[in-house]
């Protein structure tokens, strides 16, 4: 990766922060919902309060075991909870329950496509995956000269799995490749929701380079950009990152060894990244193991129960796809990477209209362009599965042309109802071929050079008779219209 | 009519048999506390009008016929470290001054639940740290036997208020001795349960791994009545234990099988021991025989390692638990951090001036030595080594049990000792609790019963414990030792 342009090359490695898909909180049974009025979803145990004690939510070990054996992690038999201890108001118990020399994950890995390459994968190690709980937000407001703090402890205790990777990604466009690979597989594995925007998936970077310089390799020293809530973010924050280290280490030529890990944030709006605190010696969080809490031990027959009953991951789908519907890799590629809800829509027009090719175009091109028009998802989408798979099976029987498909298409989203509904409202009905026949006598006429031309040679030219046959009467199927033309002009031949 | 305040199975008696109101029982312990406590000062809170209403209910009750809990009409004082609704809960503490809990302790609800009278909380060492109730921020407890002296700690409230004739039933707590300790000090009994036993929710930690909860009561069966409405697992502590709770007052009369009491010859052999404690203690073991019992010496190998380990885990658990007192959210908060925050800024100022100005001398000392034990580079040659040796003493007693089934010594190296004769000297505080940290530290039931008199008629305490969960067999030969001797009857006058 090395070029006049980059003399260095990027070391990224990522911590994602992932909010589980329980109702309730990781130690307490209060609701985990988005949104709620400031601190009315709380009680004594995620305030803190003198005297509560956590009880674990099994649901939140459930989802974290089968994010982690969907990454291929080792799952320990016995993973326990630490205390990391540090004094921060939206920490209302002074320490972070969270899971330090035991995590419920051990390891794994996740498959990406390479983006300078995207016929071929890379493999992305992990160091570990651990849950933890949350803390709460603090809002600062310095209206008017007041430095007015308030807390809002609601998101205080919502269940965190915290997924790590090795150093092993190299480029920002790996990076974003990595996140995107790993919030499908999440949303495949219905763990997270991932709604970056409400915060639950939250995304710290490691970045150094390496710079080849007269045959040796320098490694600059590492930063970790902190808490980045979008995609985009990330990448343009280690795109920024890595200029701004090159440019450092040529005025100070500090390298790894001179400098202690600093920490920076993401100023969107400056597009660059800003230290936060210069941590003067080493974080000391005195860890100790939690005596509220026993040790969780997850038995072989618990772990490959739920190995079993895991769901598809998008690169099992992307194979299956591919060979069950013999759509291309790439078809079955923007089908997957759509999220489950649609791989399962695509499969009920595919069986449904027993068309799969038409079908997984037909999703590609009009499905998607108008989920994304209208801003909605699969599962809100106005046209069902079972009712494109209907028009479709027309399409493909030759009842009806694709124009003429697009047109019930969108009748059906507008107005909605069954096909049937849409192509009487409509005024679609099929046409008699001796109707036909007239139309194309009479069009012919009118127009010698068409013939001419087509007598020529030049059978494209009847083209430009079938937007003239349309308009005095819809329902003429061009394909039928052309083929009685040309047989028209070679009988009159 | 005299009321019975000394023995509960008395007070129960007359209560049921209609020959005393709960009223009556009520107003008699609220009066004698107006009389004892101005001098003894084992109160922090009495609730004298929610106390008579509860009584009234109660009564009301009785007379419609409507079935009442095991403890209906009993008085009962609660030591100020377990949370309640109707009273502040301080833990003696003038970060929690006025702090009312939003919750209840889980004993607390299972009081209310059998109809105890709960008429007020009872004074205690801050945060539960200390042998002598004198670092309490809201004045000493004296000795009912002698008002020079310490009542022993730091459940020193709970103690003396039965001493005093208060109550017959009050609610400890027991991290190193709290409970057994004044017992023996105040001439009254007690138990610490196995750990686990007795739910902690609502006890405000110290240690979380070494609190449990027991009761101080006149006797030995009165402890058993107690224990029963207390005991059992609680699905809000996950350290509870899963077991049944047998009824402790059963068989109290007698004791099963033959009686194997292991004596550990090292400890009544320790530099310290006073010669009328050793003498107290050789006098229990001639009852036990002359009863039948087989007298038996065993080893504990690591005792000597009991206090150092103790002090190694206790304050480091201590200082993670008391983090959350920060000023931020609720209990003390600095007035002047604002306003004077220096050049460490407001958040830092408001943390170090809460936690500086409300902390006494004690407090600050564990949090010091925990913060520093757990700190990075010590927590492996203190924390995780003092862990290790914690299982070594587990092991001790395991072993021991293997040929006896109950222990018996000194509970106290000393009989009562005078106010401010240790409180400037920690290591000699420290030592109160030579002979009580080891159960603590093994998780072991353990139980303070009266067994003599000094020269200078003061209370000597004998302990016994057994292995997890024997709690009953520590009750039956307590029962059948009190059957044996009157010590217990014994009253200062
Ligand atoms: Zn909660």
């Amino acid at each position: 990766m090395l070029s006049v342009d980059q003399p260095y090359e990027i070391v990224i490695g990522l911590e994602v922060h992932v909010q589980l898909r329980t109702t309730t909180k990781l130690f307490c049974r209060c609701a985990t919902q988005f949104g709620a009025p400031p601190n009315t979803n709380v009680c004594p145990v995620c305030l803190g309060m003198p005297g509560a004690l956590p009880v674990i939510n099994e649901h939140a070990v459930q989802l974290a075991l089968q994010t982690g054996l969907a990454l291929g992690s080792t799952i320990p038999p016995m993973t326990k909870w630490d205390r990391k201890q540090y004094f921060y108001p939206d920490l209302p118990k002074g320490y972070q329950i969270s899971q330090f020399d035991l995590p419920i994950c051990d390891g794994g890995h996740l498959a990406i496509a390479d983006p300078a390459d995207e016929s071929q994968t890379r493999t992305i190690r992990l160091i570990r995956a651990h849950l933890e709980e949350d803390a709460g937000k603090s809002m600062h407001d310095e209206a008017n000269g007041r430095a007015d703090s308030r807390i809002d402890l609601n998101r205080c205790g919502t269940p965190l799995l915290e997924i790590v990777s090795q150093p092993d990604m190299r480029s920002a466009a790996e990076a974003k490749a990595f996140l995107t690979e790993l919030k499908l597989l999440l949303t495949y594995l219905d763990v997270s929701d991932c709604e970056m925007q409400e915060g639950s998936l939250r995304v710290d970077a490691n970045v150094n380079l390496k710079i080849e310089k007269a045959g040796d390799t320098i490694a600059t020293p590492i930063v970790e950009i902190k808490n980045m809530n979008s995609f985009r973010a990330v990448e343009r924050a280690i795109a920024h990152e890595a200029q701004r280290q090159y440019h450092e280490w040529e005025e100070t030529g500090l390298t790894i060894k001179d400098r202690t890990k600093r920490t920076f944030g993401w100023d969107d709006a400056a597009e660059r990244t800003v230290p936060q605190r210069e941590k003067e010696e080493a974080a000391d969080y005195r860890y100790l193991p939690d005596p509220d809490l026993l040790p969780i031990c997850l038995s072989t027959e618990t772990v490959e129960a739920t190995r079993a009953a895991l769901a598809e991951f998008p690169a099992v789908a992307r194979q299956r796809l591919q060979a069950d519907y013999e759509i291309k890799a790439y078809d079955a590629d923007v089908i997957v990477n759509q999220g489950r809800g649609v791989v399962e829509y695509f499969e009920a027009v595919a069986k449904g209209s027993g068309d799969a090719r038409r079908a997984s175009s037909w999703i590609q091109q009009d499905v998607l362009r108008t989920m994304k028009e209208q801003g909605v998802g699969i599962g809100d989408f106005a046209v069902s599965a079972d009712t494109l798979a209907e028009l479709l099976g027309q399409v493909s029987a030759g009842k009806l042309d694709n124009a003429r498909a697009r047109d019930v298409f969108q009748h059906l989203l507008e107005k909605g109802g069954s096909v049937a509904e849409a192509i009487k409202a409509l005024g679609i009905e099929s046409v008699d071929a001796g109707e036909i026949e007239s139309l194309c006598q009479e069009l012919l006429d009118a127009n010698p050079q068409v013939v001419e031309d087509v007598r020529g040679g030049k059978m494209q030219a009847i083209g430009s008779l079938i937007g003239q046959a349309k308009k005095k009467n819809p329902n003429v199927n061009p394909k039928q219209f052309r083929e009685i033309c040309l047989q028209l002009i070679q009988s009159a031949g | 009519m005299t009321i019975p305040l000394d023995s509960a199975a008395k007070l129960l008696g007359l209560l049921a048999s209609g020959e005393l109101t709960a009223r009556q029982a009520t107003q008699a312990s609220l009066d004698r506390i107006a009389a004892t406590d101005p001098e003894v000062g084992a109160f922090t809170f009495v609730n004298t009008e929610a106390a008579l209403a509860a009584a009234d209910s109660i009564d009301q009750r009785r007379r419609d016929g409507q079935p009442l809990g095991a403890l209906a009409g009993v008085p009962i004082a609660v030591k100020d470290v377990l949370c309640t609704t109707d009273m502040p809960t301080t833990c003696s503490s003038r970060m929690l001054e006025n702090h009312m809990s939003p919750y209840d302790a889980t004993v607390v609800a299972r009081l209310r639940a059998a109809d105890a009278v709960i008429v007020g909380k009872t004074n205690m060492d801050e945060f539960a740290m200390g042998a002598s109730t004198e670092t309490s921020a809201f004045g000493k407890t004296t000795n009912p036997w002698n008002p020079s002296l310490t009542p022993g700690g730091s459940s020193g409230g709970a103690a003396a208020c039965v001493a005093a004739g208060d109550v017959p039933l009050s609610l400890g707590s027991d991290t190193g001795g709290s409970i057994r300790q004044p017992a023996a000090f105040c001439g009254i009994t007690g138990l610490k349960p196995t750990y686990g036993r007795v739910s902690r929710y609502g006890l405000i930690a110290f240690a979380s791994s070494l609190d449990q909860v027991g009761p101080m009561a006149f006797d030995a069966v009165d402890c058993a009545t107690l224990l029963n409405a207390i005991a059992g697992s609680d699905a809000s502590d996950s350290t509870s234990l899963p077991v049944e709770t047998p009824d402790f007052t059963a068989g109290l009369d007698r004791i099963e099988g033959e009686l194997r009491i292991g004596i550990v010859k090292h400890h009544l052999e320790a530099e310290g021991l006073d010669p009328e404690v050793r003498q107290a203690v050789d006098d229990a073991i001639e009852v036990f025989r002359d009863a039948g019992a087989k007298i038996v010496e065993v080893e504990l190998p690591h005792s000597d390692y009991w206090v150092p380990t103790y002090y190694v885990i206790a304050p480091s658990e201590a200082s993670s638990n008391l983090s959350r007192y920060d000023g931020a959210h609720y209990g003390h908060r600095s007035p002047v951090a604002a306003s004077d925050a220096g050049d460490r800024g407001p958040l830092v100022a408001t943390y170090c001036r809460s936690r500086g100005e409300a902390f006494g001398a004690e407090v600050k000392r564990r949090i010091m030595i925990g913060m520093y034990a757990l700190s990075a580079g010590y927590g492996d040659k203190y924390y995780m080594k003092a862990l290790q040796v914690r299982r070594l003493i587990s092991q001790d007693f395991d072993a021991a049990f293997q040929n006896v089934d109950l222990l018996l010594g000194p509970v106290t190296p000393t009989p009562p000792f005078a106010m401010g004769e240790k409180i400037d000297d920690p290591l000699q505080m420290y030592l109160c609790d030579l002979f009580t940290v080891g159960a603590n530290l093994a998780g072991i039931p353990a139980l303070s019963m009266p067994g003599g008199l000094t020269s200078n008629n003061l209370p000597i305490g004998i302990q016994l414990q057994a292995p997890p969960l024997q709690e009953a067999k520590l009750l039956q030969a307590a029962a059948a030792f009190q059957r044996a001797t009157d010590w217990h009857t014994k009253r200062p006058l």
